[in-house]
């Protein structure tokens, strides 16, 4: 399944390094977008175990990234 | 300003009133007796770590992720090499400055941002669907096929569907960007993203709203900015190897610098962190991307979609547009253009037999034929029609008040012994004989968009050299529209296969930097629009098809459009060069300055933050773009 998620990311570099590591994970596909602050999400299930670590994942690398819920 | 800006706005001016009261302390009076190693050092490490603390922490975040050179870590090692030499007030002021300079680069950069997202918010917000009797306002992404939902005078229309009820005027100007009101009554179908005008209307929604018109514009020209443009991924490049060579560089500084010119070593050191400050390639990294946002955007407020960066850079380049004619430069719609009675008979009795014979024929001569008649404000009489024989390929035969009328091409007369005159208009020619005996013919022609000749005017203004015209119709009818357009070249009698053939054809003669577009309605010259440089189709309203072949969609099917594209996307490529030379040059200029210790941290500082900030604003005028 496919999903968009409202986000916030500080800067251009900061998203393309988010979205390289979130498509490093297992099973997930995603797109940061940072003109948009939008991402989107391609796995199995999104489910908020998932969410979780993908925020965890993407907060290694850019601190200030959030998930609009 | 969000909340978490205005926190750092506050956070910036209370360190900015701490720095001055150690200024102020150490300078004035008695105070002055403290200005000696190591308390100066410590009172200026308080501003120091209030405004830095971040900046240093996200930089050791980032070694241990062994990612070493951001903007983060060059603003640390500068502003330690400044502390390191003694430079206590220089290193806070400098981080200070970077810290007011990155506010400012945020808020332009959320500004502008916010007023590109305003451009094309044309997001439905709710849907009221009736539940349990009473109207409830949903998430459209909740409505159900089949479903049933208002949509009152004001309100967008939040999924594309059929009017079950009710009749009211459109405004489609957030899709077209022309405010043309497109009048809607009972079974007709609307599509998601127009604005209702007047009436109250009942719709069926027809699909989810994920496949609604509105949800997949939206799709595309959020997602154009994830197709780089050339000069995009280029920036990304330059940055990757600029900043380590840029470090490099301040290394050898700091060495050699006193080695060879004698300066000290502090002032090598200096040199050094200006170079480390100045390096920063965020007027790069955030502007040029911004500019192509911004251009698409613009774009996309006109009613032109563009698929991605890449596009809008190599529609700056065009040199040869190609048309297709029917229902590009045309309008797609047959009419009767001329009436040639033969001697003896006149115009309104020819297009009264013709309209006769034609009466139950479905073939699109037949209907233009019948429009005239009733545009002469005649209802057509039926009752006197009896057998009524249609041969396809040739015309019809039909017994009208007991005399036979045959209507049809030179085949049908030849088949019928009716001897006719050589007629040589463009055009398709339909023959009319009575009994035998020839009453004149008609001429049915497409008719040419009233706005073509301008738009193919405007290309030619814009810098197009060439404009060509493809077409299936014969030799005649195909010259005498591009003559009356002023198009460059025509190819006729083309069947659908041989326009790609031709494109390529075209594609090859091209220069090596040029670029070629084709335009057509993105139905049935898919595959030519694919192989173009730059594929345009118009004129569906984003129907899945054109969106799908297509590089750039026109919303509406305004031939103009197509100039308007070229231009925008010269506009978008000046300001990004501009803001490449201008972050170049300035930045290259400090360097050098750096070098004969003619340049202090502060410009070193302005070279990077203010210099990214003048960027953004000039990709600003973007949003001004007509």
């Amino acid at each position: 399944m496919r999903k968009k998620f409202a986000i916030a990311v500080d800067c251009a570099n900061c998203a393309a390094k988010v979205e390289n590591a979130l498509n490093a994970m297992p099973g997930l596909k995603a797109q940061v977008n940072f003109m948009t602050q939008k991402m989107t999400l391609e796995a199995d299930a999104i489910d908020d175990a998932l969410l979780a670590s993908v925020e965890k994942t993407a907060r290694k690398i850019e601190p200030e990234f959030e998930i609009k819920r | 300003m969000d909340k978490k800006q205005k926190n750092k706005l506050q956070w910036i001016c209370l360190t900015g009133a701490v720095y001055a009261l150690i200024l102020i302390v150490l300078h004035v009076g008695a105070g002055g007796m403290l200005n000696f190693f190591p308390v100066n050092f410590l009172l200026f490490l308080v501003p120091y770590l209030m405004v830095g603390w971040r900046v240093v922490r996200k930089s050791l975040v980032n070694i241990r992720h062994g990612q070493i050179f951001d903007e983060n870590f060059l603003m640390m090692v500068a502003t330690f090499g400044a502390l390191a030499i003694g430079e206590y007030s220089e290193a806070v002021a400098v981080m200070l400055f970077y810290q007011v300079g990155e506010f400012f680069e945020d808020f332009a950069v959320d500004r502008s941002r916010r007023s590109i997202t305003a451009l094309m918010d044309i997001a439905p917000e709710y849907a009221n669907v009736e539940q349990d009797g009473e109207l409830r306002q949903v998430d459209p992404e909740d409505v159900q096929i089949g479903d049933i939902f208002v949509v009152r005078p004001g309100e967008r229309i939040p999924l594309d569907g059929v009017v079950t009820e009710g009749e009211s005027i459109l405004d489609t100007s957030a899709l077209t960007g022309e405010s043309l009101p497109r009048s809607v009554h009972t079974n007709d179908a609307v599509i998601s993203g127009c604005v209702n005008g007047s009436g109250v209307l009942k719709i069926r929604a027809e699909k989810a709203y994920e496949d609604s018109t509105v949800s997949r514009v939206l799709d595309l020209v959020e997602n154009a900015s994830d197709r780089k443009a050339r000069t995009e991924n280029f920036v990304t490049r330059f940055a990757r190897y600029y900043t380590p060579v840029v470090v490099l560089a301040a290394v050898a500084v700091a060495i050699l610098l006193p080695l060879l010119t004698g300066v000290s070593w502090q002032q090598g050191l200096k040199s050094a962190c200006i170079f480390l400050v100045v390096s920063c390639p965020c007027a790069f990294v955030l502007s040029v991307p911004l500019t192509f946002f911004g251009g698409i955007g613009a774009a996309s407020h006109m009613g032109i979609l563009i698929k991605g960066s890449n596009y809008l850079e190599a529609a700056a380049k065009l040199k040869t547009v190609v048309f297709d004619k029917t229902g590009t430069l045309t309008r797609g719609e047959f009419s009767v253009t001329k009436i040639l009675p033969a001697d003896g008979v006149n115009e309104e009795e020819l297009l009264a037999k013709a309209a006769a014979a034609e009466a139950y024929s479905t073939h699109p001569a037949a209907v233009s034929i019948r429009r005239a008649y009733e545009e002469t404000g005649k209802t057509l009489d039926t009752s006197g029609i009896g057998e009524n024989t249609e041969t396809a390929g040739h015309g019809v035969a039909v017994v009208v008040n007991g005399r036979k009328i045959c209507a049809g091409n030179r085949k049908l007369m030849d088949a019928e012994g009716v001897a006719v005159p050589a007629v040589d208009t463009p055009g398709t020619i339909v023959y009319v004989a009575e009994d035998g005996r020839y009453l004149g013919a008609l001429v049915i022609s497409d008719t040419v968009k009233p706005e073509a000749k301008k738009a193919i005017e405007e290309l030619h203004a814009e810098g197009v050299t060439k404009t060509v015209m493809l077409t299936g119709d014969r030799k005649e009818s195909g010259q005498a529209v591009a003559g009356e357009l002023g198009i460059d070249a025509v190819y006729t009698d083309l069947l659908p296969a041989d326009k790609v053939g031709k494109v390529e054809e075209l594609l090859a003669r091209e220069g090596r930097k040029d670029r070629l577009a084709f335009v057509g309605d993105g139905i049935n010259d898919a595959p030519v629009i694919t192989r173009a440089d730059v594929g345009f189709a118009m004129g569906s309203m984003g129907s899945d098809a054109a969106i799908e072949a297509a590089d750039i969609v026109l919303m509406d099917d305004d031939t103009r459009k197509v100039s308007k594209t070229v231009r925008l996307a010269r506009k978008t490529m000046r300001i990004v060069y501009e803001n490449i030379t201008f972050a170049l040059v300035v930045k290259i200029a400090v360097m050098i300055m750096s070098l004969f210790s003619a340049a202090n941290m502060w410009e070193a500082v302005f070279a990077d933050v203010g210099v990214s900030v003048l960027c953004i604003l000039n990709a600003m005028r973007m949003l001004r773009a007509k």
